[in-house]
């Protein structure tokens, strides 16, 4: 099955992300397939490189970074909420004259006609947070 | 050949304590350009999304409100509002903005997009579609 994850809340504040990430890992060792990975509203906090959580917990954003690496995910920031939330890659903080650019690898920003797109394409769409 | 699924908005929380309202706005608002079959449903404190003049002005919140005026001239004409959720919050639909779109194959008729289902009507609803958003 075809599936595009959602997760609408940010790293640590709430679980959604673990459970998201969980539910992907447990997916494609089932074999299926992950069409994208889209976060949305505070999700978007899960896609900064600048966290340093302690070491002795896990690290929420690191994690889907590896699982990318790994599985070559597809995971978009949505570009409205990042802006709002200060998650910009090379290009976004040049086009709104940021001095900084804090995007974690394997994410990519881009507009909420990805989500969409996801809900097409997918078997099922599948919304992690409040 | 392009695919046209059943796309529901579902919207469940109060439009400023969170930010869960007007981000889903957002998305309905992106997603009309995608030619699906979309509908919106408003359940528990999601129907205070729809109150008419509202004024945010002592919060400081961004009123998009009249947005929701708009969605008739995206093609969004559907809008399931759930009875009982009202009927819970002392509300009634005269509180609601009043919500309507234009028909162009009725010579542009003018017609209500908020429909008022009971909540065992909307189960119905909800189990038809292909595609659920939750907000």
């Amino acid at each position: 099955m075809k599936f595009t994850i959602q997760v609408n809340e940010g790293p640590y504040q709430h679980q959604a992300s673990d459970t998201a990430y969980q539910f992907t890992k447990a997916a494609l060792a089932k074999g299926h397939e992950i069409f994208r990975v889209f976060f949305y509203h505070d999700g978007v906090n899960n896609g900064t490189r600048l966290a340093s959580p302690p070491q002795d917990d896990r690290n929420v954003m690191k994690r889907w970074s590896e699982l990318a690496a790994e599985h070559k995910l597809d995971l978009v920031l949505c570009v409205a909420a990042a802006q709002r939330r200060g998650i910009a890659d090379a290009d976004e903080a040049k086009r709104n004259g940021k001095d900084a650019n804090n995007i974690a690898p394997g994410f990519r920003i881009s507009g909420l006609g990805q989500l969409i797109e996801g809900g097409i394409q997918a078997d099922r769409l599948v919304v992690f947070g409040d | 050949m392009s695919i046209i699924k059943k796309f529901m908005y579902v919207n469940r929380k109060a439009p400023y304590g969170t930010i869960y309202a007007w981000e889903s706005l957002e998305v309905v608002l992106i997603g009309a350009a995608f030619d699906q079959d979309v509908s919106l449903a408003f359940i528990g404190d999601g129907v205070f999304q729809l109150i008419a003049n509202q004024d945010t002005a002592n919060s400081g919140f961004k009123n998009f409100s009249p947005t929701y005026a708009a969605l008739g001239d995206y093609g969004v004409t559907k809008i399931y509002v759930e009875k009982e959720s009202l009927e819970e919050r002392g509300l009634t639909l005269d509180d609601l903005q009043h919500l309507i779109w234009e028909d162009e194959e009725e010579d542009y008729a003018e017609k209500d997009s908020i429909r008022l289902v009971s909540r065992a009507e909307l189960a119905n609803v909800l189990a038809e579609q292909d595609v659920l958003f939750n907000f």
